[in-house]
């Protein structure tokens, strides 16, 4: 994919050539060698069996539960979550989720309106690529992973909450 | 009160810097403004009718003077010369440049304040009762786990996109000041029966188009658990509340479509998961937070003071005010005092000037702790006056025009901004305000009349809580032309209802005369003391839709 950053190491970077790439359903996989694939085609190759000679990323929509894709997970190299909307908070919840409940430790991606001012956000939940929209310049997008980032709450990349680290001053 | 440390100091510092950067990006053109309008709203700026409007938050309703004054200077310097404090004790100043916001919320962050979540898809500012920590009918004082709730929920990245906004308010009193019921999340703190406290979590309360009443989830939680609970209720509500509809996006919609024991097990489940870890509260920081609401130095005095009580005697206007805008204290020789931000006609409900808060800082320091509160009920509260400085204060405020003695009476309006300033009303509600207040001046009657809330709304939205108030009032717009529907029966408090519809909408101008109407047939069948809402429980709507509508029919047909 064009566009995308990822953290190396925790470091953000643009990433010169990311090999990841969304598929639709009806396209062959076979001439791709990164696709990334619908959640209902990859249960439908996992199912058969066909899963084991790809090497297949799989997208989840903001409405697929998490825990269905939770017994493949030790074997997934990516997982892609959407934002149909930037506005649309579910994939905050999902990453979280695949990150401390499932234990997911494969590259956790951000795909669809993937903006600067939320890529802060989307660290912290879990996520450790960005697939920011195309229009945007993925240098400027950059500067959305620099600076000022506490909070208060626990995240993923801050597993305990502040309170715990001020009350041990 | 609560003062930052290093950690709050840098977080609300950091997030002016970003917020400037933001504007200059929209300002530039490379954010557009459908990007841009989530990062202005979790910021506080809204577009209104005429220019923008920026909602600041004032957590728990708790003010400094400082903070006062610091207000005052933006009134001044940013505005119009005033503010409007609105019914979750919030300020909001009605004319502002988006450019100058940046230089604002620096000045407030100077002064530990911030506007940040007081608009948005995001759990907005934790409120509670004004009179918080000094009630006399206070169990628990709320505002050290609403400041741990509100530094919880500041910038939780996985609740800034929610389906919609979220509200939650906490109270610990006999009576429930904070409107709870009315919220999204409502939290009562208790006692058990060895004394520990607990939480009753009450969900999907909301007014708006469909108002509803939250209900009960989850009795006698821990309090450890606060953080893990709210957390479970946020995740199951990003999870599965509706998106493709806003009106049907708050959590009482998914609360009422799973039904309340389906929604009450999901979050059960979810909580299972998580309530046992590092997001349990400690002893520790609760004891850090509560710290910073310990109790001021109060004298050690008498609860009856005689140069008080031969005031009381000597003046009636005065007698009549600590009657009516003064509460009682938990300690002897103190009471809370209410400035009714209702004069009447000369300012709209919950306008402050800056000369007024200026001057209100002053007698906070002067005569109290240094210490201002915002009430539900838009007024401002000085929580901590010795009864034998109640006379010097009441005149200082009467010279502001403070003191109108109308708290908790008819002329006491709840009333949003309305199509005066606010591009989402469909009527202006100001003017109706104002015309109550004229047609009711009368204090003597007020008072005869006796509790009584009168809440308007300009539209469905319901920021004036209309459906919780005795009589509301709400504004609809028939092809273009504006009308005004009346509930009456509404409550807010431990005994919350929802009003109901007495019948046909009326014309602004007609709205005093049906308000007269309905004071009146409470005046012939009300028994001894009893309230307008319970005369309203004890016979039904009937006999005041007869009141009302009956001349109107009989003058119809006269003129037919």
């Amino acid at each position: 994919m064009n566009n995308t950053i990822g953290l190396i190491n925790g470091v953000a970077h643009v990433l010169p050539e990311d090999p990841w790439c969304l598929v639709d359903d009806d396209q062959p996989l076979d001439s791709i060698s990164s696709p990334i694939i619908s959640f209902a085609r990859w249960q439908s190759l996992r199912e058969k069996g066909d899963l084991d000679q790809l090497s297949c990323g799989v997208l989840l929509g903001p409405d697929d539960d998490p825990e269905t894709v939770a017994p493949g997970l030790d074997t997934l190299p990516l997982i892609a979550l959407e934002f149909p909307s930037f506005r649309d908070g579910r994939a905050y919840t999902q990453a979280n989720l695949l990150r401390t409940r499932y234990g997911y430790k494969g590259d956790l991606r951000a795909t669809g309106d993937v903006l600067r001012d939320q890529l802060g956000l989307m660290r912290h939940c879990g996520f450790s690529s960005f697939a920011v929209r195309e229009d945007k310049s993925v240098l400027e997008a950059l500067k959305g992973l620099f600076g000022f980032d506490m909070i208060y709450a626990r995240s993923v990349t801050n597993p305990e909450p502040l309170f715990r680290r001020r009350s041990a001053k | 009160m609560y003062r930052y440390d290093e950690y709050d100091h840098a977080l609300v510092q950091a997030r002016v810097a970003q917020f400037r950067d933001q504007v200059a990006r929209r300002l530039s053109g490379e954010l557009s403004e459908e990007e841009f309008l989530p990062l202005r709203l979790q910021n506080g700026v809204y577009l209104q009718r005429h220019a923008y409007m920026l909602r600041v938050a004032i957590p728990y309703g708790t003010l400094s003077a400082n903070q006062l004054r610091a207000l005052a200077r933006i009134a001044e310097e940013f505005d119009r010369g005033y503010g409007h404090f609105t019914t979750r004790q919030n300020i909001q100043f009605n004319w502002i440049a988006l450019e100058r916001v940046p230089d604002i919320l620096q000045l407030l962050a100077d002064q530990e304040m911030h506007a940040i979540q007081t608009s948005g898809n995001c759990v907005r500012n934790i409120t509670t009762e004004a009179f918080a920590g000094v009630a006399s009918d206070e169990l628990i004082d709320p505002r050290p786990l609403a400041e741990i709730l509100r530094q919880w929920s500041t910038v939780n990245p996985e609740f800034l996109f929610l389906p919609r906004k979220f509200k939650i308010a906490i109270s610990s009193s006999e009576m429930d000041r904070a409107a709870i019921r009315a919220h999204d999340v409502g939290l009562y703190l208790y006692r058990g029966e060895n004394g520990e406290m607990l939480l009753r979590v009450m969900v999907g309360g909301g007014l708006g188009r469909t108002p509803i009443l939250n209900e009960t989830i989850r009795e006698a939680l821990p309090w450890q658990h606060l953080l893990t609970y709210v957390e479970a209720v946020l995740r199951v509500y990003n999870r599965y509340g509706r998106r493709d509809n806003k009106y049907k996006a708050r959590i009482k919609i998914l609360v009422k479509a799973l039904g309340v024991e389906a929604f009450a097990q999901e979050v059960e489940r979810e909580w299972e998961q998580i309530r046992d870890g590092v997001a349990e509260l400690t002893s520790e920081e609760y004891a850090r937070v509560a710290h910073e609401f310990q109790a001021p130095d109060y004298e050690r005095i008498d609860a009856i003071d005689p140069d008080f009580g031969a005031w009381l005697a000597r003046n009636p206007a005065f007698s009549v005010w600590v009657q009516n805008n003064t509460r009682a204290h938990k300690m002897p020789g103190y009471s809370s005092v209410i400035l009714s931000t209702k004069p009447g006609t000369s300012a709209p409900p919950g306008d402050v000037t800056a000369e007024q808060m200026r001057v209100v800082a002053d007698l906070a320091e002067k005569y109290g702790f240094g210490e201002i509160r915002v009430a539900h009920e838009q007024n401002l509260v000085l929580p901590d006056i010795r009864k034998r400085d109640l006379y010097a204060l009441w005149k200082a405020l009467r010279a502001q025009n403070l003191a109108t003695p109308n708290i908790g009476l008819l002329t006491d309006v709840i009333s949003c901004p309305g199509g005066d300033y606010c591009s989402l009303a469909s009527t202006r509600s100001l003017p109706v305000a104002k015309a109550i207040q004229q047609r009711f001046d009368n204090l003597d009657f007020l008072h005869d009349l006796g509790e009584l809330s009168l809440n308007i709304s300009g539209c469905v939205n319901a920021c004036g809580h209309h459906h919780i108030g005795n009589i509301g009032i709400l504004g609809v717009d028939k092809n273009g032309e504006e009308f005004f529907q009346i509930t009456i029966g509404g409550a807010q408090g431990k005994e919350s209802s929802i009003g109901k519809v007495i019948g046909p909408a009326f014309r602004a101008e007609e709205v005093p005369e049906a308000i007269d109407r309905l004071l009146s047939v409470y005046l012939s069948y009300r028994e001894v003391e009893e309230r307008f809402v319970d005369t309203v429980r004890r016979i039904g709507i009937a006999p005041f839709k007869e009141g009302v509508y009956q001349r109107e029919t009989a003058k119809v047909e006269a003129s037919a």
